[in-house]
């Protein structure tokens, strides 16, 4: 086959917008450009607002990670205040956080990753027939199953944050609910549903045996459940060697508790580093941004109207110590030093980061459960914060699909400078100025290309492997 | 009937809600009522070339439309170019994309406030001029211009709310595919009246605190949020307190102000969102309906008569002082 372009999009099952050129030669890609095709600016809405309206729009960056965003405000005006939240408010606001990413994570798998496997293009495979009744898009038993789930996990939201997405019930001192004593009850039934499905349809197992595999090849051998079905079908393609990541992993670390975060932060790149946020900078050399490569605390967001043709992204492209990193589920089980994950980031493919999610899925009920189970609903939910006229805060968190950081800078009560960098904006990056590729780019190359495919396969189990969110991408 | 949905410039929050549809799912409900997604980005299996394929003979008239979905906010910038979102792969901006398929539709359907009215996406400087279909905030006109009426007669269908119930959009749905939505259907702001008749106020569980304006001074307090934490439930239209969100809950219920998000410029409110503007200590925004010096005098004799109990549980964050049991007779 000589070599070719494709142009792949709209290239659906990602939260958000999103845009492939390829190139291909010898039918396998050699080359990947991720444009992120839609700039809403927030980070310009944000200019001129008082510090709390945050809490409000922030969270409307992104209807999938809005509990995230809102975690991540939260801090930044926390850190800019000096504040803290009571102890319970923290496992308060750790449960309706850990309820968003449970439940993104199974929108992830169920509705956005595992359908591609349903199509027409594998019938044949001695999977096929089993993945059709579970996964076909809109319907399979296995997708609406997911869905009826993960939306009455989400009346633990409801309980605690009123609505989801987009509650205001997160504040720098607490939280606006304080939930009673038969609340908790509550959700705890709940959070026994919840259990029910992961052990009945997504692992065929209780969920310890799971979150207690120690190697991949462990985790090759899990023969039931969805996550078995995947891993079939997985070893049947060679997804495992497909898709590798740069094989640095970030993690701000989740969930911040009375007793340290739930999951730990940190650098993973076979050895474990502090993450420190003074290293990331911005590079704007392949984005449609003017100005140069900046930390996010002096960052700006300055579009460029002409849409110059050395560019191809809104997506800014940031980089930690110069590098690209990836950043995800596989990344905060790895960082946090599950020997499960910290074995998968060697691979570094598809397989190991849907793995890696599959895990989480496990820790994270069992996470829930345990903060739950420490919830005194007797306690105080809520302290005032008073935020300064002046100052700066920063604000990481964990979304589902990876880092998140607010930047925050305010001058005369009024925010001066906002910042955001999202998951998807380190995994989907574009180029920087060295002409690294960013996360996905990189990924893409050497993926197979069958002839007369026009939106190749492989390409799109690597791209949704990342679960990225193109709405917080850019925001 | 069949549905496009397409996602314009917003959260996809919207989508997200509807999921949470419940007894039946989203799925279910829309197979009984002989509603299916033509495309739907977040969940159909058709990616890339097919899409295109597909919004092609969609355009062509080839394949017949009955519903087109838009959610978030069209941006028409930078200069009217609409490039600040490109549909991917196509080459074209959304902007071109819904004005060519809106005409092609049965009826079109903005879902969320992005898409009625601008909502957040306009917020700010509004740098990306970001617009609603058929409303600029207040203002009428949007992309597809005042007097854009669908082949039945009726103005874009406005299903307001950030987000938006997944009931509101279902059941406009199903209304539209049983031929029941109607113009007179809709209120002036083109929202389905099922939904927009009521206030966040009827069903709100502070209505006694409302009553005796005993209010909450600080958010966890669950007084009501009129008078000092910006709660604009009384005039805000929704049906959130009568049908609940996610298990039966809402805003207030969780103990945050409503901001009318159902509502144009909710995102612009000239205050912060959980804080009340006043003039000489007395809130500025009253109810709409009401002359404003029956309701302070109302207001006066209440705060006068407000029972202990009431009074304490507004300032706490749980109720400590129960109701009296009626002593029993004889």
């Amino acid at each position: 086959m000589n070599g070719k372009s494709l142009l792949v999009g709209p290239f659906n099952r990602v939260e958000g917008d999103l845009e492939i050129r390829l190139d291909i030669a010898g039918g396998r890609v050699t080359r990947a450009e991720a444009n992120s095709p839609l700039f809403r600016g927030f980070e310009r809405i944000m200019l001129g607002k008082r510090p709390e309206d945050a809490l409000t729009i922030t969270p409307r960056i992104c209807g999938i990670c809005s509990i995230s965003q809102s975690m991540a405000a939260v801090l930044a005006l926390a850190d800019l205040a000096g504040a803290e939240m009571p102890p319970e408010a923290m496992r308060a606001a750790a449960i309706l956080h850990g309820v968003e990413n449970l439940c993104d994570h199974l929108t992830h798998f169920y509705l956005f990753f595992m359908p591609d496997f349903a199509r027409p293009a594998y019938a044949g495979r001695g999977w096929h027939g089993q993945m059709a009744e579970r996964f076909t898009a809109a319907e399979g038993s296995g997708l609406r199953a997911a869905l009826e789930a993960r939306a009455r996990l989400f009346h633990i939201v409801g309980l605690l944050g009123g609505k989801w997405p987009h509650t205001l019930a997160i504040q720098p001192g607490g939280v606006t609910r304080a939930p009673s004593a038969r609340d908790r009850i509550r959700m705890q039934a709940d959070l026994r549903q919840s259990r029910a499905f992961l052990e009945r349809q997504l692992f065929g197992a209780p969920l310890e045996s799971f979150a207690a595999l120690e190697t991949a090849e462990a985790m090759a051998a899990w023969e039931t459940g969805d996550a078995g079905l995947f891993l079939r079908a997985a070893d049947d393609l060679g997804l495992a060697a497909m898709g590798r990541g740069p094989g640095r992993f970030l993690s701000w670390g989740a969930y911040p508790l009375p007793g340290g975060p739930g999951w730990s932060g940190g650098l993973w790149d076979g050895a474990l580093h502090p993450a420190d946020p003074a290293m990331v900078a911005e590079d704007l050399s392949h984005s449609w941004m003017l100005g140069g490569a900046a930390h996010p605390m002096q960052g700006e967001t300055l579009p460029d109207e002409d849409m110059r043709e050395t560019a191809y992204s809104w997506c800014k492209a940031p980089r930690y110590g110069g590098l690209a990193i990836e950043t995800g589920a596989l990344a905060r089980q790895a960082v946090a030093g599950h020997p499960l994950a910290r074995e998968l980031a060697e691979q570094a493919g598809v397989t190991a980061r849907v793995g890696g999610r599959l895990l989480e899925i496990a820790r994270l009920q069992l996470l829930l459960e345990d903060t739950l189970a420490a919830l005194r609903p007797e306690s105080r939910f809520m302290e005032r914060a008073e935020l300064p006229r002046e100052g700066e805060g920063v604000g990481l968190s964990e979304a589902a699909r990876g880092s998140l950081g607010h930047w925050i800078r305010v001058e005369g009560g009024r925010i001066a400078g906002y910042q955001i960098i999202a998951p998807t904006t380190w995994n989907f990056s574009p180029r920087d100025a060295s002409g690294t590729p960013g996360p996905v780019e990189a990924a893409l190359v050497g993926a197979p290309v069958a002839e007369g495919e026009e939106t190749p396969l492989s390409v799109q189990h690597i791209v949704r492997s990342f679960d990225p969110c193109m709405n917080c991408t850019v925001h | 009937m069949n549905i496009l949905w397409l996602q314009a410039a917003g959260c996809g929050g919207c989508t997200m809600s509807l999921l949470c549809a419940e007894s039946p799912g989203v799925f279910d409900l829309f197979e009984g009522a002989g509603l299916e997604f033509l495309w739907h980005p977040t969940l159909s299996e058709a990616t890339g070339a097919e899409v295109r394929a597909l919004l092609e003979r969609v355009e062509s008239g080839a394949q017949p439309l009955d519903i087109l979905c838009v959610e978030g906010a069209v941006l028409t910038g930078p200069k009217g170019t609409g490039r600040y979102q490109m549909l991917a792969g196509t080459g074209r901006s959304l902007l071109d994309w819904v004005r060519r398929l809106a005409p092609c539709a049965a009826h079109v359907v903005a879902v969320g406030t992005c898409a009625t009215y601008g909502g957040v996406s306009s917020a700010g400087e509004n740098m990306t001029e970001a617009t609603g279909l058929q409303f600029e905030g207040h203002h009428r006109g949007g992309i597809l211009g005042e007097d854009f009426r669908d082949p039945a007669g009726l103005p874009v269908v406005n299903v307001a709310g950030c987000p938006t119930h997944p009931d509101w959009v279902t059941e406009t749905l199903m209304m539209l595919s049983a031929g029941e939505l109607r113009a007179e259907a809709l209120d002036a702001l083109g929202r389905p009246r099922f939904y927009a008749d009521t206030l966040i106020h009827h069903g709100c569980p502070k209505n006694e605190f409302y009553e005796y304006k005993a209010s909450a001074e600080h958010l966890s307090e669950i007084g009501c949020m009129m008078e000092h934490l910006g709660c604009i439930g009384t005039q805000a239209v929704g049906d959130c307190n009568i049908r609940g969100w996610n298990g039966g809950e809402s805003c207030t219920r969780a103990g945050y102000p409503c901001i009318a998000c159902t509502a144009p410029e909710f995102e612009e409110p000239g205050h912060g969102f959980a804080e009340t503007p006043k003039f000489a200590g007395i809130p500025v925004g009253l109810p709409t309906d009401m002359p404003k010096a029956w309701f302070m005098a109302l207001a006066s004799l209440s705060k006068a008569a407000t029972p202990a109990r009431v009074a304490r549980n507004a300032v706490a964050d749980r109720v400590e002082v129960p109701p009296t049991l009626r002593k029993p007779r004889g």
